[in-house]
């Protein structure tokens, strides 16, 4: 029995380390853009915080982009009633069981940005990647947008270089210019390499820079609340079942015990 | 027809209704005999002996969740993704069915590659018992038909283009390789046709295949006995007067309340990734799949799930060279077995004629198909197993040292060919996955010498055992 148990132990161990190692080193390669920053996670778990982030959302996001698996009646998740809902974030016609559905027209979207916007449902989930979360990305992604008079609509980003998204926070922010610097490529002396310096701002928003990240960790807490509504629930029940099947192991290696106890 | 029994008058309704059912269905009395009270298994199981009560609990798990699951999901191109995401989010603990499904995949993987390992090292193949493992090899196949069918039905984008790139495959084979993928896909692109048939296939014909070969596994294991750690053949020495093997002990009560040790500790495992990380860093959900399919853009990297890597990576690492490798394999095999074979001239021939066709085919069919041919013999290769081992003792423990190098060495080799699979391709990713091919085709080819080689260890009459 003791060497069952140290096997036990050893495989929980290997098994622990395989998905911990897994764990950091995820599966999909990241392509593009910078290196991202980390999400305030604790914002998550933020009542206030999802109920901002659900505020931008259907303010800003809304418009252009849907969110079709998700019922706005859900929001009673994050501590709003249904009638707050109805009140302040459902807008003409649309009842309060429907899903997040936009009225822009799927070919106006595309003659107009190039493309269709992506349904953000689930974008927290799947812009997940090497260098991150998905939330990291989108938090890097929002915070990272500057004026490029090259581009059509006179953005670009930082995080998604050449996305067709103009600024849409940019009142919130204000418009801020990136600083690149021509530096040698440190492979290849022989070539230069553009380099982000650091961001200018040209005209100020309605937020200051700190308000303004506040604002996005909100709105990406959201996003991530969103794409999963139920993974805190998941978590807190995932506790229960975990003690229950301690207790339940060892009573089985008791029970195990008290019939091997005889065979020679 | 057996004895009509009578239960004595005034004996209690237990065993009045026990004694109605033997006389109406004794058949079921004799199986559990036969299986659980009187079916003697060695005593001296370890920690490798877990693997298979768990898979057959992993395929309770997959069957009952996927009973819940088609009560919601919608095998419709235009409805799949929406209604995989009705389940996680609107249906009652419709998430909780869904991440035990898509962890039980991989957890069959998981715990079916130990069980085949197991196998492995105590040589559980080997006389009498290669029924057992062909019955056990063709479950692996079902189960990787089943893992690759189920994966589309998500209709995410690895989904769509996963199963796009795997199907293009069949399309290398020659002459008839364009119409068996048409025939796959039953549409000129993966659609709905596509996500119908593999539905079909999912649901209903691979699990009653599966679970047919199941039943048949583990008749055939009760016929002839479990194997053990020692590789002793328990029935050898059997108590004279009860005929009961020395070694054996019931599987009830004594297995059974051990399986269940490894049971409960399986299930803390299985469900810390259901509820704390079912996505497993995309190992188990991959990120690009909860974007829904989209036939107008392929995604930058395509991998398939993990446990289809190691055979990727083989795949992926048949290029021109690496044919030009087997070619020379082929020939220098050949010259060794005119050679040395002791074949008689007529044989002789034979050998040189086949191996010339072989060497010819290699050169005139492209590379992509022999990569297909290399990722399906890697799998089929397990079958023969029990006759490419010529060893005289079955356990690891009895034979010689260097062996265990030796598989040690193929597990080390598995992992790195797994993780190069799901990696993008590079030059020395392509050039380690060639070698690592090179090694795993060795192993299993070459076992009928190297089996043979070195010194056995004595074999004990008895299991070596150690009372807890």
């Amino acid at each position: 029995m003791k060497t069952l148990i140290r096997k036990l132990a050893l495989t929980l161990g290997a098994a622990l380390s395989l998905a911990l190692a897994a764990l950091l080193s995820p599966a999909v390669a990241a392509t593009g853009g910078i290196a991202w920053d980390k999400f305030p996670e604790k914002r998550i778990t933020d009542m206030a915080a999802l109920q901002n982030g659900a505020k931008l959302f259907v303010n800003y996001c809304l418009n252009c982009h849907q969110a079709a698996f998700m019922r706005f009646n859900r929001l009673r998740d994050i501590g709003l009633t249904e009638q707050q809902i109805k009140d302040n974030l459902v807008f003409t016609g649309v009842k309060v069981g429907d899903t997040m559905h936009v009225a822009l027209d799927a070919k106006d979207a595309k003659d107009w940005f190039g493309a269709l916007p992506p349904d953000l449902t689930l974008i927290a989930r799947s812009r997940s990647g090497g260098q991150g979360s998905g939330a990291d990305y989108i938090y890097t992604y929002l915070r990272t947008y500057y004026r490029d008079e090259t581009k059509l609509t006179g953005w670009n980003n930082l995080a998604f270089p050449g996305v067709s998204m103009p600024h849409v926070l940019w009142e919130l922010q204000g418009q801020q210019r990136a600083i690149f610097a021509d530096e040698k490529d440190p492979h290849d002396p022989a070539r230069t390499v553009h380099v982000f310096k650091g961001f200018e701002q040209i005209t100020p928003g309605t937020l200051s820079a700190e308000e303004y990240n506040l604002a996005v960790a909100d709105l990406v807490a959201f996003l991530q609340w969103m794409s999963e509504p139920n993974q805190g629930n998941r978590v807190r029940l995932g506790v229960w079942v975990m003690l229950f099947l301690a207790v339940f192991t060892v009573i089985a290696w008791r029970l195990n015990a008290a019939f091997w106890k005889d065979v020679k | 027809m057996a004895e009509f029994k009578e239960a004595p008058a005034g004996a209690p309704a237990a065993a009045q209704v026990t004694t109605w059912l033997q006389n109406r269905f004794p058949t079921a009395f004799d199986a559990y005999k036969v299986h659980m009270s009187e079916y003697y298994a060695p005593k001296n199981f370890n920690f490798w002996y877990f693997f298979g009560s768990l898979a057959l609990l992993v395929l309770v798990i997959q069957i009952v969740t996927g009973i819940f699951l088609v009560m919601h999901y919608k095998p419709d191109a235009a409805k799949a993704f929406a209604s995989v995401e009705y389940i996680m989010r609107d249906v009652p603990w419709g998430w909780l069915v869904r991440y035990m499904h898509s962890t039980g995949a991989s957890a069959f993987f998981i715990v079916v590659y130990l069980h085949m390992w197991r196998g492995m090292i105590y040589g559980s193949y080997k006389k009498p018992r290669e029924l057992i493992w062909i019955f056990g090899c063709a479950i692996f196949l079902c189960l990787m038909a089943e893992a690759f069918m189920g994966y589309l039905l998500p209709w995410g984008q690895m989904s769509y283009w996963g199963a796009q790139v795997i199907i293009n495959l069949f399309a290398a084979i020659p002459f008839i390789g364009p119409d068996l993928s048409l025939l796959i896909r039953g549409d000129y692109v993966v659609g709905d046709a596509t996500l119908n048939r593999f539905f079909a296939f999912h649901v209903i014909a691979v699990p009653l295949v599966l679970l047919g070969l199941v039943v048949a596994h583990l008749l055939a294991l009760h016929d002839v006995g479990s194997n053990n750690p020692d590789g002793v053949e328990i029935k050898a020495k059997k108590d004279p007067k009860t005929g009961i093997p020395l070694d054996g002990v019931p599987f009830h009560p004594y297995h059974t309340v051990h399986d269940i040790v490894g049971v409960s500790v399986f299930l803390m495992i299985f469900t810390a990734i259901v509820f704390f990380m079912p996505e497993v860093g995309g190992y188990f959900l991959e990120y690009n799949n909860f974007i829904p399919a989209d036939p107008l853009q392929t995604p930058a990297h395509i991998a398939p799930v993990w446990y289809f890597t190691p055979y990727y990576s083989m795949l992926r690492a048949v290029t021109d060279p690496m044919v030009n490798v087997f070619a020379v394999v082929v020939a220098l095999a050949a010259v060794l077995a005119v050679l040395k074979g002791g074949l008689a001239g007529k044989w002789k021939a034979a050998v040189l004629v086949a191996a010339l066709v072989v060497i010819a085919a290699l050169k005139i069919f492209d590379a992509k198909f022999w990569g297909v041919v290399v990722m399906g013999v890697a799998v089929l290769i397990m079958f023969p197993l029990p006759w490419l081992d010529r060893s005289p003792v079955k356990s690891i423990r009895y034979r010689p040292g260097w062996n265990k190098w030796l598989y040690g060495i193929f597990v080390l080799n598995f992992f790195v060919l797994g993780y190069l699979g799901i990696k993008p391709p590079s030059d020395i990713g392509t050039l380690v996955s060639q070698i690592g091919t090179l090694f795993y085709f060795g192993f299993f080819l070459l076992m009928p010498w190297w089996s043979r080689i070195g010194e056995f260890k004595a074999v004990p009459d008895r299991v070596t055992f150690h009372a807890h």
